[in-house]
């Protein structure tokens, strides 16, 4: 009898429990950004809250690693959340394809994003856009502004500029000109290839021809960052064939080296180790008064789960990450990670302004590999760590690299045969 | 005529043993050869015979890859023959040397790498070994013998030497101990039946010792081929699962990882992967058997 009464009491409380709730929505966000979570607990849901009383929001995210399975398993099962990060290109692809994320083509704020931006989160033919962009990153060159005073230096503008700087560091012998590694590969070919070629490739145009075939990964704009990267071997200090990531990290915050080949992600953790001041230089040009091309690369985007009990809700919220006051709370609470919409965003962190401002200077790309082309076997991305790290350690020439990424390129991508 | 007693314990005692064995080593071992007799076609599973075979030996992007990591093994496991097993019995000859002091403190020295981590080792040896914070660079340094550094991790031509090196100075506890073993088993008698006829010293290691702890090192060697072919964490905790530099270290473990999960923007291709598997259990099985029933089955036993 007294267990009954109290069944009674409980379910009457969940009663009255859920008919309070019910004027009130929960949106549930899936993520792999566990390292942001009290930016979202304290920042950004708050703010979005208070913006639109009556939508809560509940931000769940899983370790990275495990993030896309997952995720995948949640779908399929019909547990996901209503919103859901996206990474960039064929994984979330498959997730439209399979129908789990729904077509945001129609949702207003997606004008406030450049085609580059959006680029990331598209079908093929850029017919269907499927999540909001969030942010990206940008590669360039931070350098040690005390060693670049120390030896009277200025940031250098042009690639003769850049190299006569290079030479002058090594002269001089205080400081590692430039802090890179080879071990781990994918620096050759991130901070080095992408970062230095899209002034070769001319951005966007080279890499869409790139894709439609119009252009080979042996013609000339394409070999050349290769013969640009071989140059850079003799700055790099001693033993750079095993220097790690991390080890180039180190040796740039402690003030050992002088240019650190670098993306924007650094930016935080660079503030916290390094004591001397720094500053950013975008990638080179071969000529003063060149059109400068930068890597903006797409890294996050979030989009609504096809199957949500609350679209209307879900688009709500979408549309407010895609609004100017997302951006800002975003963009300040993680300098290096750069909102993505087309509205200005006032930055407090000076490394972080400075790697932004190119954005109004420069033309915007994204890394070569990622659309498309990285999808068959042999893996072009892959294949590109390889041989951006063989080009710098000078174990084959830049041609024979070049024929080789065509040739394998070639063997699956139609448009290249 | 009484029929047989059925002999139920027997089945009763087997089963636990069984059971398991099944569960988690047969069955997985099947279905993972099963699995690379298929592939994935348009979200679908297709059964499509020995084609990702054919595919791995015969398309030139998959078979150079193949014999790159079959040769860089075959490299792998001619240095633990050549280094780390004749190291590992000359240790233990030493070690049984009746008059040595402190045996047993260099025996558990010798040792204690073999129960660290692959993930430590790498590490420690990627530190040691670094041309920045590396205490290598200026220990040769200090014997003015500075020129012979090289970032040896990071070159083509001597990187999986020098894996191999490390696991070298990591395992050879191993044919150490099972040979020391076999040495203390010998009876004093032989030996000082030998002495008496004359046979001292290192002639007693060659001429009575040896004979008689071989078919110790036929074991140890086996175990170093099936160890080697089934390496994987000491490349991967080291060089990646990319194997660097420019595939220089890639062993079939670390070439089966990269195809089965996938790699940065690869995707896993569990079908080839489970090829690769599958052709490594070939290569285990030949060179077990080759062993087992070739040289094993020839060897001459002695009684003690």
């Amino acid at each position: 009898m007294r267990r009954k009464s109290m069944l009674a009491a409980l379910a009457s409380t969940a009663l009255v429990a859920t008919s309070a709730l019910a004027e009130d929505v929960t949106l549930t966000v899936e993520s792999w950004r566990n390292d942001d979570l009290t930016l979202w607990q304290e920042k950004i849901i708050p703010a979005f809250e208070a913006a639109h009383p009556g939508i809560k929001v509940k931000f769940t995210p899983s370790a990275p690693t495990e993030y896309n399975a997952v995720l995948n398993s949640k779908l399929d099962a019909g547990s996901a959340g209503d919103l859901i990060t996206c990474r960039p290109f064929d994984a979330s692809l498959a997730l439209f394809d399979a129908g789990h994320l729904a077509d945001l083509d129609d949702m207003e704020a997606m004008g406030n994003f450049s085609d580059v931006a959006k680029s990331a989160w598209q079908t093929d033919d850029g017919s269907a856009s499927f999540c909001v962009p969030m942010a990206s990153v940008i590669h360039g060159f931070i350098y040690n502004k005390d060693a670049f005073e120390e030896l009277g230096l200025e940031v250098p503008t042009t690639e003769d500029e850049f190299f006569a700087a290079l030479e002058t560091i090594k002269e001089d012998g205080t400081y590692i000109p430039m802090a890179m590694g080879t071990n781990d590969q994918w620096e050759a070919a991130t901070m080095g290839y992408n970062n230095i070629g899209p002034n070769y490739w001319k951005g966007e145009e080279g890499r869409k021809a790139l894709i439609a075939g119009e252009q080979k990964l042996t013609d000339e704009q394409w070999v050349a960052p290769f013969e640009t990267l071989a140059k850079w071997a003799d700055y790099l200090g001693d033993g750079f064939e095993a220097q790690t990531y991390p080890d180039s990290q180190n040796i740039f915050t402690l003030g050992r080296a002088a240019i650190y080949p670098a993306g924007s992600w650094e930016i935080s953790g660079f503030n916290a180790q390094a004591d001397f001041e720094m500053g950013a230089f975008k990638p080179p040009v071969k000529a003063a008064g060149d059109t400068c091309y930068i890597s903006d690369h797409t890294d996050i985007g979030i989009g609504m789960n096809a199957s949500t009990e609350h679209p209307e809700a879900a688009k709500a919220f979408l549309s407010w990450v895609a609004s100017p006051e997302f951006a800002s709370i975003f963009g300040n609470a993680l300098p290096g990670f750069f909102p993505l919409s087309n509205a200005p965003v006032e930055m407090s962190d000076p490394l972080a302004k400075e790697f932004v401002s190119w954005r109004g200077e420069c033309e915007s790309t994204i890394r070569s590999t990622y659309q498309i082309l990285s999808r068959g076997t042999p893996n072009l991305e892959n294949e590109t760590w390889g041989a951006s790290a063989a080009a710098i350690k000078g174990t084959d020439t830049p041609e024979a690299l070049a024929e080789k990424l065509q040739s394998g390129l070639a063997n699956w991508y139609a448009p290249q045969q | 005529m009484q029929l047989p007693r059925l002999r139920w314990h027997i089945a009763v005692f087997l089963a636990p043993a069984v059971l398991i064995y099944s569960t988690v080593m047969i069955f997985p071992l099947f279905n993972t050869l099963r699995l690379a007799l298929y592939a994935e076609v348009d979200q679908g599973r297709v059964f499509v015979g020995f084609e990702n075979f054919r595919t791995l030996f015969f398309d030139p992007i998959w078979s150079e890859q193949f014999w790159n990591a079959l040769g860089n093994n075959f490299w792998f496991f001619l240095i633990h023959m050549l280094v780390q097993n004749p190291i590992g019995i000359a240790l233990a000859a030493l070690l049984s040397h009746p008059r040595l002091r402190f045996a047993a403190l260099y025996r558990s020295a010798i040792f204690i790498p073999t129960v660290l981590s692959f993930v430590i080792v790498g590490f420690a040896w990627k530190l040691i070994l670094s041309p920045i914070w590396g205490i290598a660079p200026s220990l040769l340094d200090a014997v003015g013998l500075k020129s012979l550094f090289a970032p040896w991790l990071g070159k083509e031509e001597y990187a999986l030497t020098t894996l191999a090196m490390i696991s070298v100075w990591q395992f050879v506890g191993i044919p150490m101990m099972l040979i020391y073993a076999a040495l203390l088993s010998i009876p004093e008698d032989i030996l000082e039946a030998g002495e008496i006829d004359g046979v001292t010293g290192l002639a007693a290691f060659w001429k009575i010792k040896l004979p008689l702890i071989l078919p110790s090192i036929g074991i140890i060697s086996i175990l170093t081929f099936v160890g080697n072919f089934n390496a994987f964490d000491l490349i991967y905790a080291a060089q990646g699962a990319l194997a660097g530099p420019d595939f220089s270290t890639d062993i079939l473990g670390t070439f089966m990882y990269r195809t089965f999960f996938g790699f940065q923007l690869q995707l896993g291709d569990p079908h080839m992967g489970s090829a690769i598997a599958g052709a490594m259990f070939a290569i285990i099985l030949v060179g077990v058997c080759l062993y087992l029933f070739g040289i094993q089955t020839r060897m001459r036993r002695y009684q003690l």
